[in-house]
């Protein structure tokens, strides 16, 4: 099957969002629609050990007797997963080897993307790249460099073929198949994603960063990421994701899962970016993830920044689960919604060790009709005493169609831990932005100004070249906001 | 010789539907003070708003030229970059930008306009620096986020550093003493006066005589029912201290 024939992008009346190509690439597409021959296939295709297959066909059989949860604060029309295809390659006689073997239709792609795939270009050695085109990874740069360190960094389809005692233990110790009706779906059908193994003592001599793209129609991006850090290891890791601009609304139901063992160090951060839609609120990326952390040893730690700019509907709660005494957790976020955007996003901050500590600042900035909702929950159990927790929400509004809800969650059980929650909601005023015209600021500088002031302390958290992208998106994110 | 820098002829203008400025005459020539007094609720306010070009205000009829170019064509940015300022009465309070960035932000847009070279970071901050030594504005002040906080005088005495900074070559006061005790009004004034020269004209509005004692005008109007109802030299303004506004008003 090819995707030659494709519809081109049909909106085009002032949209913004530069990353809406679509690549023109034959395609190796299963056939539409879910059921266990799918299943079968999608393992066939990744030659996956059996014990894999009988993980995914468990998960189907569960999922069956799921139903698709209605209490975060969005509206979307049902999904058809019966409509959907669930696993769609670029045709490549035989898996590339260098990068010279990759498809050249794909590398223009991803430099028309900003993400240098040829290693000499790529920000002199300081990034590492995995990218990640529809359902499969296609290139993994850097990796002899890493290994030299014994880290391993790779797709998850490889780890699985090359590392399977690794997968096997870890995967779905973070989240099980039964944990969320989007999670088991993941579980049942995922087709790539990374793997990240960190061996004992190592920091990362490099960032690594995955870039997810969604390129076929109707297709489903499931992808799935596991990273573990072994003791005393340290791994930076960013992740970008952008997709086509079509009519149709697309799926895209990832897991993220990370294991941090004693006093070790991860920081995962995120730059989403999939196409929101148009600015009638057609079209867009619907994006359910679930991504969570396990600080399983002493002193680990666990950091997540995110900005959020893309999909039409945001479903995401990067978790912490704070198991190891001392261990900390950090969620820092910023969420844009535009348009007819939504987002239903937060974070779960589970104490479980003693004197586990737990950070939340979180920065939701709505404009145009859009809905944002920060849903948190912080939990302390009966035996993790001395945790600590503060969260600060803060809400900006621009303009007077928009929507803003806090809805934290804090279940307590131990009596020495200390919970602080902070909230303020504030709107960009038409008496502020004529005190910026009349000191000669435009209409954009003004806004852009006032909101990166208010993110800037998410912003900090990004490394380097991350935040001055970012920091450009939310500006692109935000264009005529106002007036 | 005199030029003239900004010329209103025959100005009406509304908010909403009700119209304020009606049939308002007045030129201001370069290196000029003039003082409009009035009682309170006249549409002084308005006048300022209109000549900066504030949303919601809208010109019905007339012209204004400034520096010789129509001001109601350009955008109330443009208007700022071209040289006219405001000193707000209530200056707004901007949570999360530092005032050191959106003066840097401001300073350099109006740079970019005049096809400046803009100013990097260090020749910026030497600058704000000098400037608000002169205000006693310490730098603990410009860190703090856009009037997050600021006393009511603080306020006004930033206004006053912005003016420094941008150097309009037209500033309109309005109200500038509103809030302010007797001390503080003495440092904006001092300001403000430093910043006199042979070619920069200002406009103060105010209610009270008591600012006029430290600006000292050359011309003074009063306006009443949305124009001048009546010109004169600086004693004007004592006299309207002395009779009130009331007079004036039904003089006409």
């Amino acid at each position: 099957m090819s995707t030659k024939d494709q519809p081109q992008i049909i909106d085009e009346s002032g949209d913004k969002y530069k990353y809406g190509f679509v690549t023109d690439i034959d395609a190796d597409t299963a056939p539409m629609g879910l059921n266990a021959e799918i299943i079968k296939l999608i393992s066939a295709k990744k030659q996956e050990p059996q014990w894999l297959l009988e993980w995914r066909l468990k998960a189907f059989e569960f999922w069956q007797t799921m139903t698709e949860p209605t209490w975060a604060k969005l509206s979307y029309d049902k999904i058809d997963y019966q409509s959907l295809y669930y696993y769609s390659a670029p045709k490549q006689k035989v898996a590339p080897k260098s990068l010279n073997e990759v498809d050249s239709e794909l590398l223009k792609t991803y430099e028309k993307l900003g993400i240098p795939l040829k290693e000499q270009e790529a920000l002199a050695g300081v990034v590492a790249v995995d990218a990640v085109f529809d359902s499969v990874s296609v290139a993994t740069t850097y990796r002899a460099k890493l290994a030299e360190q014994g880290v391993i960094f790779c797709s998850i389809s490889e780890a699985v073929r090359e590392h399977p005692d690794l997968v096997q233990k870890y995967l779905g110790s973070v989240v099980p198949y039964t944990d969320n009706f989007f999670a088991c779906l993941n579980s049942a059908v995922f087709t790539d994603g990374s793997f990240v193994y960190i061996p004992k003592g190592v920091k990362c001599p490099m960032e690594l960063s995955t870039y997810f793209r969604i390129n076929a129609k109707n297709t489903g991006q499931f992808e799935r990421t596991l990273i573990i850090a072994e003791d005393d290891s340290y791994v930076s890791y960013l992740e970008g994701c952008t997709a086509p601009q079509r009519d149709e609304n697309q799926l895209h139901a990832a897991i993220v899962e990370i294991v941090v063992l004693n006093n070790a160090e991860v920081k995962y951060s995120t730059v989403q970016n999939w196409y929101p839609g148009d600015k009638d609120g057609k079209g867009g990326v619907y994006n359910f993830v679930t991504k969570r952390a396990a600080c399983r040893g002493v002193n680990s730690k666990i950091s997540w920044t995110q900005v959020e700019t893309g999909s039409a509907v945001t479903w995401k709660y990067p978790s912490c689960v704070l198991q190891g005494d001392n261990s900390v957790g950090e969620f820092y976020s910023v969420a844009i919604t535009n348009n007819h955007q939504q987002a239903d996003t937060g974070t779960k901050m589970i104490h479980i060790g003693k004197n586990t500590s737990s950070k939340i600042i979180s920065k939701g900035i709505s404009a145009g009709f859009s809905n944002q909702t920060y849903r948190g929950l912080v939990r302390v159990s009966p035996k993790a005493s001395g945790a600590r927790n503060y969260s600060q929400c803060d809400s900006l509004l621009i303009g007077k169609n928009c929507g803003s809800h806090t809805v934290p969650y804090i279940e307590n059980r131990n009596k020495t831990a200390v919970l602080e929650h902070e909230a303020t909601t504030s709107k960009i005023s038409d008496e502020q932005l004529f005190y910026c015209l009349q000191r000669g600021i435009s209409e954009e500088d003004a806004v852009s100004l006032i909101v990166n002031g208010f993110c800037k302390e998410v912003m900090q958290h990004l490394p380097m070249e991350f935040a001055i992208e970012a920091a450009k998106l939310i500006n692109i994110s935000l264009e005529g906001s106002v007036g | 010789m005199t030029t003239p820098l900004l010329e209103i002829e025959e100005l009406h203008a509304k908010v909403g539907d009700k119209e304020i400025i009606k049939n308002f005459n007045l030129t201001i020539n370069e290196g000029e003070i003039h003082a409009i007094m009035g009682p309170n609720g006249a549409g002084k306010s308005t006048l300022s708003y209109v000549l900066t070009g504030k949303p919601g205000y809208e010109v019905t009829s007339g012209s204004v030229r400034f520096k010789g170019k129509d001001l109601l064509s350009l955008s109330p940015e443009e208007r700022a970059r071209e040289g006219m300022f405001l000193i707000m009465q209530y200056p707004v309070e901007i949570p999360g930008v530092p005032t050191s960035a959106f003066l840097k932000q401001a300073l350099n847009a109006q740079r970019k306009h005049l096809n400046l070279p803009e100013l990097d970071n260090v020749s910026f901050i030497k600058l704000l620096r000098e400037e608000g030594k002169k205000l006693g504005i310490d730098s603990d002040m410009l860190k703090r986020f856009v009037n997050v906080g600021f006393s009511g005088g603080e306020k006004k005495r930033l206004e006053t550093l912005q003016m420094a900074i941008l150097k309009p070559s037209f500033a309109i006061l309005d109200e500038a003493d509103s809030g302010l005790d007797i001390d503080a009004l003495k440092v904006v004034a001092d300001g403000v006066n430093s910043l006199r020269d042979e070619h920069r004209a200002m406009l103060v509005i105010t209610h009270y005589q008591r600012l006029l004692n430290y600006i000292v005008p050359d011309f003074v109007h009063v306006f009443a029912d949305g124009h001048i109802v009546k010109s004169g030299n600086k004693d004007l303004a004592l006299e309207l201290e002395e009779k009130g506004y009331a007079e004036f008003v039904k003089e006409r």
